[in-house]
């Protein structure tokens, strides 16, 4: 566990391979879906790797994290195996969970990643939950929720930053503003213009707005709403300013954005940008260089892992839908 | 034994739980500091104090998340939604959720959770506050669904849900808080899910009913057996996931006839499903047509005389039942 301040050579670091391997893990998944070896649809998390980076690591590891269907990211940056990973958008019995998810529902209980939701909002009333129970039980866990810019549109949204001040609950709300709810510019169908943050107060929470695509930026500000989480002070809502680098899923070719919009938020991608920052504070090029040739073979690796798994088992279609591992419905 | 309300059932069953379990919580709008807005509930505040027993906001949503978030986490909420009807405003949590989280994680998870509603008609309500949504829950893979018919099965059905380590949408019938039954005192009830209980034993035909409607079907037999010498099975099924199948096709099989009682509109209601299963499986024992007894397939009225007209009587169960053996 590296929890040591923003800057410190080993965080830094840590930060940088994280971004570094879900930026290349994201390009992979894309190139395999052209390559229909995943299926279905993928969110990708391209351009927004520094929220999730940052966040997971201000948080404890006994700390829960609530994740999007854009959620690859946040599972990787966790810590959770990329084979895992892979082989659960190939389809495959060593995915994740054994294939039964899919790219848009990625979980990992041992990591405290209580799962990845799909159906916009209900993430941020289950964060709640488990920040309720971790209060109930004295644990001192704070539970991380993401959220899209989409989702603060959604009537759970309300009634989960309601109920978590009302409550006092442990968790930190984390509004990933990528600028588009899928195919729409969020700031034409939002009566404010920062969709979280400038909502915040109406909740009697500070309206918290951090550069999403500056890593340490990211890291103090969760760090701090964290810390503030655990030691009783209540909720946080954070709004992270980002832009996604592709479209809403891999049907979209985002070709509805203005190319300057798109020009002037490459210029600002989180990854040359953070390798910037870390060079002229003196850190070896080659340093760097050695993680990005470590990442790409990490992620070579889980492909080819990925691809080598069987498909898997026909039983596995009916077990767990109950506590005792069936599906029975009648005697 | 003691004689007490369906009303006091629910408590009971509610404090026998937490009483059992720490990790058992309570939480719903008006649950705690009102008792409840039917009354169930009071006295729970008093004994298990704020941080076990809360109220909520008017945020369903909000209400089956923190359940559910609390149940991924190690405890064991019960929820009260207040009307069943406002399903409509939480199913996300319901459907998408709960019913999933547990086969999409290939078992990552168990989700030990119980949420309550009053649901059913006869109090005038009108049409968002009086459905019978079983069928709903029953759609859906991954619910199992209670709905008791008296209050000894309130309270062991209601604890034993609470222990169990899978969703539990439970029914309790508003038009039955106030009946009363004799439930035994000074011990724990339990009760298990998926077995349902032969009420009355005849040669003529076998009557299946469900909450509200099984003192109905039983007036109904009583009827028919001292006006008409007829004599019908009664059977409560309790729970529909899981469902007694063996019950009811045993009981099926003695009399060649089957009636359901189902409070439920017309379509798709769990009679439906019971009488598919009756004719894929006992056909051969079948004496004559199968006969579904529903209310008409509208939205409910408010008006006394109008909801005591579409909803299935014991007069309409009788007439129905002898008109059929007869022809």
């Amino acid at each position: 566990m590296l929890d040591q301040p923003a800057g410190a050579d080993t965080v830094s670091l840590e930060l940088y391979r994280k971004m570094t391997e879900i930026r290349i893990f994201e390009k992979r998944a894309y190139d395999l879906f052209l390559q229909n070896l995943v299926k279905g649809t993928t969110h990708l998390g391209t351009g927004q790797e520094a929220i999730a980076a940052g966040v997971s690591q201000a948080m404890r590891d006994d700390d829960y994290m609530f994740v999007t269907y854009r959620g690859h990211n946040h599972v990787l940056a966790r810590g959770t195996p990329m084979t895992a990973v892979m082989a659960e958008l190939l389809g495959r019995e060593n995915g994740l969970m054994h294939g039964k998810g899919g790219s848009m529902h990625l979980l990992d209980v041992s990591r405290g990643i209580l799962g990845a939701y799909a159906i916009i909002g209900a993430q941020l009333v289950i964060a709640n939950g488990s920040a309720w129970s971790a209060k109930y039980r004295g644990s001192g866990q704070v539970t991380v929720c993401f959220l899209g810019d989409g989702a603060t549109n959604i009537g759970a949204f309300h009634e989960a930053l309601n109920l978590a001040a009302v409550w006092q609950l442990p968790v930190v709300f984390v509004c990933e503003n990528n600028q588009y709810m899928e195919y729409t510019p969020i700031g034409s169908v939002t009566a404010v213009k920062r969709p979280a943050a400038d909502r915040a107060p109406a909740y009697g929470l500070a309206g918290v707005e951090v550069d999403g695509n500056d890593v340490e930026a990211v890291y103090q500000v969760a760090g701090n709403a964290i810390g503030t989480a655990r030691d009783g002070g209540g909720p946080a809502l954070i709004e992270a300013v980002t832009y996604r680098h592709g479209g809403h899923s891999r049907a979209d070719p985002a070709k509805y954005r203005p190319v300057g919009e798109v020009q002037e938020w490459m210029a600002r991608d989180p990854l040359p940008r953070y390798r910037a920052v870390l060079t002229a504070r003196g850190v070896d090029p080659a340093t760097l260089d050695a993680l990005d040739k470590q990442a790409r073979e990490k992620v070579d690796r889980a492909t080819e892992e990925a691809k080598a798994g069987p498909e898997p088992r026909l039983e596995l279609a009916e077990t767990n839908v109950w506590a005792d591992g069936g599906h029975a419905w009648r005697n | 034994m003691a004689l007490i309300t369906y009303r006091e059932a629910v408590g009971r069953g509610i404090a026998q739980a937490m009483r059992a379990d720490p990790s058992v919580v309570f939480l719903g709008e008006d649950v705690a500091a009102a008792g409840g807005v039917f009354k169930t509930t009071a006295g729970l505040l008093e004994e298990f104090g704020p941080v076990r027993v809360r109220d909520t906001p008017i945020s369903e949503q909000a209400i089956l998340g923190a359940a559910m978030g609390a149940a991924m986490t190690g405890l064991r909420p019960i929820a009260e939604i207040m009307f069943s009807d406002f399903f409509a405003v939480c199913w996300d949590l319901i459907a998408n959720e709960m019913a999933k989280a547990r086969y999409m994680s290939d078992g990552q998870f168990t989700l030990p959770l119980v949420i309550r509603c009053a649901n059913g008609a006869g109090l005038r309500f009108g049409a968002q506050h009086s459905q019978s949504v079983e069928n709903w829950a029953m759609a859906v893979p991954g619910l199992k669904v209670v709905a008791p018919s008296n209050p000894r099965d309130v309270v062991g059905l209601l604890a034993t849900s609470v222990m169990t380590n899978d969703p539990v949408i439970f029914f309790e019938h508003k038009g039955l808080y106030a009946s009363k039954g004799e439930v035994p005192e000074g011990q724990d009830i339990v009760e298990e899910l998926g077995v349902a209980r032969v009420l009355r034993s005849g040669r003529d035909a076998t009557i299946v009913a469900l909450a509200a409607m099984v003192p109905k079907a039983v007036a109904a037999a009583e009827r028919l057996s001292s006006e008409y010498g007829i004599e019908v099975t009664v059977i409560d099924p309790r729970t529909l996931v899981p469902l007694d199948t063996r019950t009811i096709l045993a009981e099926v099989g003695k009399t060649g006839r089957l009636f359901t009682v189902e409070e439920n509109p017309r379509l798709c209601g769990w009679g439906a499903e019971i009488v598919s299963i009756v004719a894929e499986e006992a056909f051969g024992q079948l004496t004559g047509p199968v006969v579904r007894i529903t209310t008409p397939h509208i939205p409910l009225p408010a008006a006394d005389r109008l909801e005591d007209h579409v909803l299935p009587s014991v007069e309409r169960i009788t007439e129905t039942v002898r008109k059929s053996l007869d022809g």
